[in-house]
């Protein structure tokens, strides 16, 4: 039977199964295949918060999307167009999601009665024609397909069918054309104590190859042609990576030490398991006593000279307010990222949210402002953790960093940049130069960024006194005058502010007048950039604007927001920026506003934008 | 750093901030003390560097004129761990009490204490809180009548030594405010330990909780009630050393040497071994015991900033000095042309 091939633009898939069957890694290969292939893409993976939920059941299932395409793309996709159910339970919960006439492939084997009363099957969705109406649907026998290709590896039965996510894989690598040595490498390098593994994964992978190649089921190949990037050097990058390669470049550039100091959380702790890998850069990881000790340890660092960093997530960084707030009182560099999770308390820990902004900004007591500013893409981290350093140092201030669950564990393609191409982060600790008729103002101040100097221990003459009580100008000596407290609450609030000369003119997707301005921070940059080309594209008078810095914000911002009749802001909140929006500018701004842990899809934001300019 | 160190006199450390505790406090004799041995610690003052939380004791680093951070509540620790292992040739001091560093800041003491970072801890304990005006503190006595006690506390105290030697301390010592040449002494032992050193300073509190150690300052009975450990030197006290500790199996037991016992049946301190620090240490809150004061426990272990430096050194080693281009470059790589 012959065999077609098609070219498409772009596809969505989503491998889904039960948390030991291996659909993160799946996803991930087929991910850096695609990569190396040449198509822009984005991911998603969706995993349970439960270490191992029981085999089978709807809590266990995990997830992971991606959306590849031969044009420029800005999300991992809204709807998959394949969905890849390793077990009743994946097909239970994923299954609706499926654009319709999209095609679907399940591992027949795991249909047992066992596995269909676990998932709240009263049928087997794959014999009673449910879903034939809807989708392509392919039902595979992958678990047998696995145990014949290995039979004569000796291993025991339970290792041989933990194989066939390879399977699954092989099948969608010959589906869209993919090639399978970059994967073959990656199992010799990861299980090169255990060749039989290799083997036996390898044989897994080309069995599912061949059953596309040979059967008569699959009629069709698809081919993504190579998207059209700038041009470079490229690597995938998930958001977590990308961050702490960040922190890397910016203590490098520095020539400052690295602290990071801890505590795992998840979806943080891949940066402190990241940092802590790369020992001989001479970074210094601390995996502290609890989230407190995480910050405050960083903080004597920073008090000693070095880049200090700690990140959390949700509960994590109520814990390190207080801390945060000596920060600013002390005027000491600190980098906070908070991987934002979904709350409150322990909420929603391996889901995505936006919901720590209004903490972000007002979390501390009294007058503590700081700088905030949020990555908009897994490969964006690299370059927002390096200026949330540049900026903490220069100013020396905390700055807030924030990123979210799917940042931080989404990946893209990311142009590999130049450490030399950087901007300048250049940093000089005061010395006895400094003296003032042989005093030392602590809290004396930088004109231009009104940061005091850095003076660390060891420096001879420059011992001095800081703390926690509020600071006499000038001198640092604990001050309780009040007209001294008014001046030192506006010198902190005006330094923050400061920071905007920083910032070049906004840069608006689309006209700088119109009917709607789409407004976005963090994440949902890429949803709300595919919306507006969307809604541009059927002559929608739209434009998006993304704000990288939510303190200070941008000085053009409010010259900005009167020129459209509205304003739409999306949040994976319930309303949080669109409230220091409407407070500081008087717009009647609107909100878009959805918190299923999940990002929103920019379906969802053109609708949004359709109901408000019809 | 130069290779000569100054030399220096008590006013080199003395700050020029007006010092603010209650006339009459104890830590006015402990800060003097300070003052008066660090000239001799042999180290450049600005190595120095002085940490504390917040407390009556807290307030200590404002008055030492050297690099000093008065920080947040029961914190101490942990930010004098990052200034240690950011700059592992500082000297580090902890300044903290039994509020900041047994209550609210209990868990950060003994993760230090386990991490064993050669950090000096100095612990004002005048089983009181004074800077909020008298509550009962972790190290109260059970049925303290305070503001926040009417009837009477509850709880039942911590022993500050004993925690410690049970967070696996390598140094634990003990001095009070008015023994000011021990207290010297002890600083200087502090200072000479390489990891934590735990050091508990009996402290009066005279408006709050006055009082509280007279039975071990009173010059009257004090020689009763305060064993002075020497290492290597039989557990002797009393007016006339006429007293001294015996196990009895593993029972410590207070005799009076004469026609039953003699000098061989009195315990010999040793600060190496543990079962004898920990005897000691559950001396206090024992009327019958007198309290010891003076280095319990002294043992040499590795220190966390040394093993960390090591394993940068290794790593550094085994990968060469390598870039952040480096970094970024690795893994599949693709190129765009």
């Amino acid at each position: 039977m012959s065999k077609t091939t098609q070219q498409v633009d772009e596809v969505v898939i989503r491998f889904a199964g039960d948390s030991g069957d291996g659909m993160q890694l799946t996803g991930g290969r087929f991910t850096e295949t695609t990569a190396i292939v040449g198509n822009d893409l984005s991911t998603l993976p969706d995993f349970p918060a439960e270490i191992r939920a029981p085999a089978g059941s709807l809590a266990g299932v995990s997830a992971f999307q991606i959306k590849f395409s031969s044009k420029d793309i800005h999300t991992p996709g809204d709807k998959p167009d394949v969905l890849v159910a390793m077990n009743p339970a994946a097909l239970k919960v994923h299954q609706k999601e499926v654009t319709p006439g999209g095609t679907i492939i399940c591992n027949a084997n795991a249909f047992s009665p066992k596995n269909l009363k676990l998932a709240g099957y009263e049928t087997n969705p794959l014999e009673d024609k449910t879903l034939d109406d809807y989708y392509t649907l392919y039902t595979v026998e992958m678990s047998k397909m696995v145990a014949l290709a290995n039979e004569d590896l000796g291993l025991t039965p339970k290792i041989i069918d933990r194989t066939k996510n390879f399977f699954a894989l092989g099948l969608l690598f010959w589906i869209y054309d993919r090639p399978m040595q970059s994967t073959k490498d990656w199992l010799g390098v990861k299980f090169a104590k255990k060749p039989e593994i290799v083997e036996a994964n390898i044989r897994a992978m080309d069995a599912g190859y061949n059953y596309g190649e040979t059967t008569e089921i699959f009629t069709t190949r698809y081919t993504v042609e190579k998207a059209n990037l700038p041009a470079g050097t490229y690597r995938n990058v998930v958001g977590n990576h990308a961050l702490s390669m960040g922190l890397a470049a910016a203590a490098e550039k520095s020539k400052l030490g690295l602290f990071y100091g801890g505590y795992p959380i998840t979806p943080a702790s891949d940066i402190l398991h990241t940092l802590s890998a790369w020992k001989h850069l001479g970074i210094k990881t601390f995996q502290a006593e609890d989230e407190i000790a995480g910050i405050t340890a960083v903080l004597g660092a920073a008090f000693t000279g070095n880049l200090g960093v700690t990140a959390t997530s949700g509960p994590g960084i109520a814990l390190k307010g207080e801390a945060m707030g000596l920060a600013v009182m002390a005027e000491l560099p600190l980098v906070v990222v908070n991987v934002q999770r979904g709350g409150p308390s322990t909420g929603l820990p391996t889901k995505t949210e936006q919901s720590d902004l209004l903490q972000a900004m007002y979390g501390r007591n009294g007058e503590a402002p700081l700088p905030v500013l949020a990555s908009a893409t897994p490969g964006d981290c690299f370059f927002a953790a390096y200026e949330a350093c540049r900026i903490a140092v220069k100013y020396m201030t905390p700055v807030i960093l924030l990123t979210d669950g799917y940042l931080a564990n989404g990946s893209e393609p990311w142009q590999i940049p130049k450490i030399d191409d950087l901007p300048d982060f250049n940093v000089s600790f005061a010395d006895e130069s400094i003296l003032a008729d042989g005093q030392f103002l602590s809290y004396s101040r930088d004109k231009e960024t009104l940061a005091r100097p850095w003076a660390i221990p060891g420096t001879a003459g420059l011992e001095h006194r800081i703390g926690g009580i509020e600071k006499e100008d000038l001198t640092g000596n604990v001050s309780y005058d009040p007209d001294n407290h008014h001046y030192m609450v506006e010198t902190r609030a005006k330094k923050v502010e400061a920071i905007a000369n920083e910032f070049g003119p906004s840069k608006i997707f689309g006209k700088a007048s119109g009917d709607l301005l789409i407004l976005s921070w963090g994440g949902t940059k890429g949803a709300c950039r595919s919306a507006s080309e969307a809604l541009q594209d059927s002559g929608k008078n739209v434009s998006h604007l993304h704000i990288r810095w939510i303190n200070p914000l941008p000085k053009d911002l409010g010259e900005i927001l009167i020129k459209f009749k509205n304003v739409l802001i999306p949040e994976i909140n319930y309303g949080q920026l669109i409230k220091i929006i409407r407070g500081e500018f008087l717009v009647d701004a609107k909100g878009l506003n959805q918190v299923r842990g999940k990002p929103i899809s920019s379906l969802d934001i053109q609708e949004a934008a359709n109901t408000l300019i019809g | 750093m130069s290779d000569t160190i100054k030399s220096y006199t008590k006013k080199d450390f003395t700050s020029d901030q007006a010092v603010r505790w209650c006339p009459g406090c104890g830590d006015y004799a402990i800060l003097a003390q300070t003052q008066k041995i660090f000239p001799d610690l042999g180290v450049d003052k600005e190595n120095f560097v002085f940490i504390s939380g917040i407390g009556c004791s807290s307030r200590f680093p404002y008055y030492m004129d050297t690099f000093g951070f008065h920080t947040i509540h029961g914190r101490a620790p942990a930010i004098a761990s990052g200034v240690k292992l950011a700059n592992p040739d500082l000297s580090v001091w902890v300044v903290t009490g039994d509020g900041d560093g047994l209550s609210i800041g209990g868990n950060h003491t003994i993760h230090l204490l386990r991490r064993n970072l050669d950090i000096n801890v100095m612990l004002f304990n005048n089983r009181i809180y004074g800077l909020t005006k008298g509550q009962y503190s972790p190290t109260s006595e059970v049925g303290k009548i305070t503001k926040s006690t009417p009837m009477g506390s509850l709880d039942r105290p911590f022993n500050p030594l004993t925690l410690a030697l049970g967070s696996g301390a390598t140094f634990v010592s003990r001095t009070i405010d008015k023994e000011t040449k021990h207290m010297q002494s002890m600083i200087m032992r502090s200072h000479g330990h390489k990891g934590t050193s735990f050091m508990e300073i009996y402290q009066n509190c005279n408006i709050f909780n006055d009082g509280a150690f007279s039975n071990q300052t009173d010059r009257e009975q004090k020689a009763d009630t305060v064993l002075i450990l020497e290492n290597g030197e039989p557990m002797l006290f009393g007016s006339d050393k006429n007293k001294g500790i015996r196990l009895d199996g593993n029972t410590p037991k207070v005799v009076e040497l004469g026609d039953k016992w003699g000098m061989d049946d009195v315990l010999v301190h040793d600060e190496s071994d543990y079962v004898i620090a920990s005897l000691l240490s559950n001396m206090t809150y024992q009327p019958e015991f007198p309290d010891p004061i003076g280095v319990l426990y002294a043992v040499e272990s590795d220190t966390y900033e040394d093993t960390m430096v090591a394993q940068l050194n290794q790593a550094v080693k085994k990968k060469s000095n390598g870039t952040v281009q480096d970094l970024l470059n690795t893994g599949d790589t693709w190129v765009v042309d």
